[in-house]
């Protein structure tokens, strides 16, 4: 009993007002140490304690919680103003506790780039997957990253239109079967795979590009120092910054999850290859 | 000793935890959550702390102590 009250104690140095639930309480027998446990990891405090709609091994929940982890870290919470997109990640208000707006379907750079002007203290990303940025917000993105604006974006590029239910998307792979692609995308009819980052790489206004993926734990690691550094280019007043980030798909790739953080190393990441682009 | 604590009833079963931890602590129960998956837990033994099981878990629904 008294290292459970330790337990909650320890845990709310790091977070204020966190509830102990009681089917996951820890037993005695694991809490038997005399020492008080320090908190490795727990929630972080712009992710709220609720439970996400997304599928089983779906890369959006870990990437939501890159991105509050890295605004509790530079302690930006407070004035960061998200942009959600349209797409699986369409509720991402319901999970990040602080301001978030929505824009139309691919629109996301064009309202964050009026909220950055508007208010230029304050840290303005954008959450993106690639049937809201490479399909129809092409031209926003382009447009935003060539005028160099100063904001972040968050491109999470799973190669199928999760929402919707799996069709083809622009990023998808050569031989990839989707919902509109029965026989695998054919590079004659459907053409070839977009790598955004690269097409943006040779505008003067793009100032940090990189791609990450959140396959395995040490990529996750890696994605998360892709993100802060995105992050802190713009509180620098930099410019335009980018992280691309491999996800999966298992419900649209047919496949279990552990299977699709497979595909993402053995397939994904060989068209995309994972690193820096520019900065 | 490291430990974790695994929120069960909110678990989806994606098992990356599983395969993530170096040594292999996380099990897959034999019985179904509320949401009706087979949920993962720990099975004790020598935990280092290192939370890739935390890092992998897309619900966030692990806790590392140490």
């Amino acid at each position: 009993m008294s290292n459970i009250i330790r337990t909650k104690n320890a845990k709310d140095k790091i977070r204020k007002n966190s509830v102990l639930r009681p089917e996951s309480a820890p037993s005695a027998q694991a809490l038997k140490s005399d020492t008080q446990p320090a908190v490795v990891f727990c929630r972080p405090a712009s992710l709220r304690d609720i439970e996400t709609h997304y599928c089983a091994g779906c890369g959006h929940g870990i990437i939501h919680r890159l991105i509050c982890e890295v605004i509790d870290e530079l302690n930006i919470r407070e004035k960061t103003i998200a942009v959600a997109p349209v797409g699986c990640a369409v509720i991402a208000y319901d999970y990040w506790d602080f301001d978030v707006s929505e824009a139309a379907h691919g629109r996301t750079p064009a309202v964050a780039t009026g909220i950055k002007r508007v208010r230029p203290d304050n840290i303005v990303f954008t959450y993106q997957g690639d049937g809201d940025l490479a399909a129809i917000g092409t031209a926003e993105i382009v447009h935003a990253a060539n005028r160099g604006e100063n904001i972040t974006v968050i491109f999470v590029n799973n190669g199928v239109y999760g929402m919707t239910g799996g069709q083809m998307a622009p990023t998808t792979l050569a031989g990839q079967k989707t919902a509109t692609t029965l026989q695998g995308r054919s590079l004659r009819r459907e053409g070839y795979p977009l790598k955004v980052l690269e097409m943006l790489a040779v505008l003067p206004g793009t100032k940090y590009l990189e791609r990450v993926a959140v396959n395995s734990a040490q990529e996750v690691m890696r994605a998360r120092r892709a993100i802060r550094k995105a992050f802190v280019t713009q509180m620098q007043g930099k410019g335009f910054s980018m992280v691309e980030v491999l996800s999966m798909c298992p419900t649209y790739w047919g496949m279990t999850p552990i299977q699709a953080a497979e595909r993402i190393k053995n397939d994904v990441a060989t068209f995309y290859p994972l690193g820096l682009v520019k900065g | 000793m490291a430990k974790i604590r695994i929120d069960k009833q909110r678990c989806k079963g994606c098992y990356l935890c599983v395969v993530n931890c170096p040594n292999n602590l996380i099990k897959i129960a034999k019985d179904l959550n509320s949401k009706g998956v087979k949920s993962v837990y720990f099975s004790g033994g020598k935990c280092t702390g290192c939370a890739m099981c935390a890092l992998v878990c897309p619900e966030c629904i692990i806790e590392v102590y140490r």
